[in-house]
C-alpha cells in the first residue's frame, strides 16, 4: 500500500514536472531546495578537494618526466607560434578599422563569472553538473560555460544560486565548431566512451591532427548561434574517411579535464 | 519509531550530500560508485519494506533536487528499490550475513536497467552499451567494496533490526 502510493507520487511529480515551464511550481520548489542543499554541498567539496589534489598529485607523477619533455617542446612551438599571432593580430586590428569591419558578438562582449562546481550527476545517464551560481549571479539559460579557457559546456537550466550545466560529453550536447587552421566547419557532439567528435565534415575538408577546433558562432539574424565564435574546444587527435561514408570521422581531445571540473567560468552579457 | 527516523532522515541526507559532491565525481574503469544505493540497501535490510519504500522515496527526491534532475525519477526507482530489499531483508534475506553484498549486486543491476528503461521512456539520449556492458561491471564492484563500511556505519546508528532483538527475547 505505502509503496504503491510513493511510487504513485513519484509517477505523478515526474510527470508534472515534465510538463510544466521552468517556472511551474515543482520548479519554485526545486530551487528553494537546491538553495537549502547548496552550502552542504559546497562544504562537502571543499572537505574533499584536499584529497583529490593529493590523488591527482600522485596520478600525475606516473609519467611526468615524459609530460615535461612534451610540454616543453610544446612550449618552444607556441613561444614561436605566439610572436606569429602577435603581428598578425596587429595587421588584423588596422584592416579592421581601415574597412570599418562589423563583428558577430565576440568574447570582449562577455562577461565572465567564476564559480564553483557542488554536484554531477550520475556520469553513466547524463554528463551534467551543478555550479554554485544562478540568476541572482546573471546566469542565463544557455550561457557557454569554460575551464581553463576553453569551453566545456552550456548552461541548461537555472534556479536562483545554482545552475546545470550540460557538458560537451553529454549525449544530447551539440556544438558547431571550425578548424582554425582551414576553417572547416563540423558539428562537435560525444563520441565514443565520452570522448568529443567533430562531424559532419565533408570528406573533401582539409582536417588533420594536432588542429585546433573552436566554436564557430554565426551570423544568421534568425538562427543567432549560442556561443561567440572562437572559443577553442579541443585538438583533433585522429581524422580518417571511408569511401562509404559522406563526412570525414574525426576525433577530437577536450582541452580540459571534463571529468574532473573544479572551477568553471560563465559568459553572461 | 521517532528518533530512528530522524536518524534515517539524517544518513539519507548526508548520503545524498556526499554522492552529489564528492562520489559521483569518482569514475574508475566508467563506472562510479553509488554511495546513496548502497546506503538505501542497508537502511531497507535492517528496518524492513515500508522504511525502505519510505527513504527511497526521500532520498530519490533529495538527490533530483540536489542534482536539480527531474523530479520524481529517481524517487521512482529508489522507492521500488528499497521497498523490494526491505522485503527481501524481512523474509529470504534476514539471517543471511551475505545479505547486504547479495543485495547490493543484484540492486545496482535491477537499478541500471530500471534507470535505462525511464531514461529511454521520457526520450533521453542514452548510450545503452555505456551503461549495461562499460560501466556496469565496475559500478557493481565499486559498490561491493563500500557495502561492509557503510552496512557496519548505518547499523550502528539505527541498531539492530526489530525481528533480531525479538527473536533474543524469545530465546532468553
Amino acid at each position: 500500500m505505502v509503496v504503491g502510493v510513493l511510487a504513485l507520487l513519484s509517477l505523478a511529480l515526474l510527470s508534472v514536472y515534465f510538463r510544466e515551464s521552468d517556472n511551474g511550481p515543482l520548479h519554485g520548489a526545486q530551487d528553494a531546495g537546491a538553495t537549502v542543499m547548496r552550502p552542504f554541498q559546497v562544504g562537502a567539496e571543499r572537505v574533499a578537494r584536499p584529497f583529490r589534489d593529493l590523488y591527482g598529485w600522485f596520478d600525475g607523477l606516473v609519467g611526468a618526466k615524459e609530460e615535461n619533455e612534451r610540454l616543453r617542446a610544446e612550449l618552444a612551438r607556441a613561444n614561436q607560434q605566439a610572436i606569429e599571432n602577435q603581428n598578425a593580430a596587429q595587421e588584423n586590428r588596422d584592416l579592421r578599422e581601415a574597412l570599418d569591419y562589423q563583428d558577430l558578438p565576440g568574447l570582449k562582449d562577455y562577461r565572465p563569472v567564476n564559480t564553483r562546481v557542488v554536484a554531477q550527476q550520475s556520469p553513466q545517464f547524463s554528463k551534467q553538473i551543478v555550479i554554485a551560481a544562478g540568476s541572482n549571479a546573471g546566469i542565463k539559460k544557455h550561457a557557454p560555460v569554460l575551464s581553463a579557457g576553453a569551453l566545456v559546456g552550456e548552461v541548461t537550466k537555472v534556479t536562483a544560486d545554482t545552475a546545470l550545466v550540460t557538458l560537451l560529453t553529454d549525449e544530447s550536447s551539440a556544438v558547431t565548431a571550425y578548424s582554425i587552421r582551414t576553417g572547416a566547419l563540423g558539428i562537435v557532439e560525444s563520441g565514443e566512451g565520452g570522448s568529443l567528435a567533430l562531424d559532419n565534415v565533408p570528406k573533401e575538408k582539409d582536417v588533420t591532427r594536432g588542429d585546433l577546433v573552436a566554436t564557430a558562432g554565426s551570423g544568421v539574424e534568425r538562427l543567432p548561434s549560442l556561443f561567440p565564435r572562437g572559443i577553442p574546444i579541443g585538438t583533433v587527435t585522429s581524422a580518417s574517411q571511408t569511401d562509404t561514408e559522406p563526412f570525414k570521422q574525426i576525433q577530437i581531445v577536450s582541452m580540459v579535464d571534463l571529468s574532473n571540473l573544479d572551477v568553471v567560468t560563465v559568459l553572461v552579457r | 519509531m521517532t528518533v530512528d527516523a530522524l536518524k534515517a532522515v539524517a544518513i539519507v541526507f548526508v548520503a545524498v550530500v556526499l554522492q552529489t559532491s564528492i562520489v559521483s565525481t569518482i569514475e574508475i574503469r566508467g563506472g562510479t560508485p553509488d554511495l546513496l544505493l548502497v546506503t538505501l540497501v542497508a537502511i531497507s535490510l535492517l528496518r524492513g519494506a515500508i522504511w525502505g519504500a519510505a527513504a527511497g522515496f526521500a532520498a530519490g527526491l533529495l538527490l533530483d533536487t540536489a542534482s536539480l534532475a527531474r523530479l520524481g525519477e529517481t524517487s521512482l526507482l529508489l522507492t521500488v528499490a528499497g521497498y523490494w530489499i526491505g522485503r527481501y531483508g524481512e523474509t529470504t534475506g534476514r539471517d543471511r550475513s551475505h545479505a547486504p553484498l547479495l543485495s547490493v549486486a543484484v540492486v545496482t543491476v535491477l537499478y541500471a536497467i530500471g534507470a535505462l528503461a525511464l531514461h529511454v521512456v521520457l526520450g533521453d539520449p542514452v548510450d545503452a552499451g555505456r551503461v549495461l556492458v562499460g560501466a556496469l561491471i565496475p559500478g557493481v564492484l565499486l559498490n561491493l567494496l563500500l557495502t561492509f563500511p557503510v552496512y557496519a556505519l548505518v547499523r550502528r546508528i539505527l541498531g539492530r533490526p526489530e525481528w533480531a532483538a525479538q527473536e533474543v527475547r524469545l530465546l532468553g
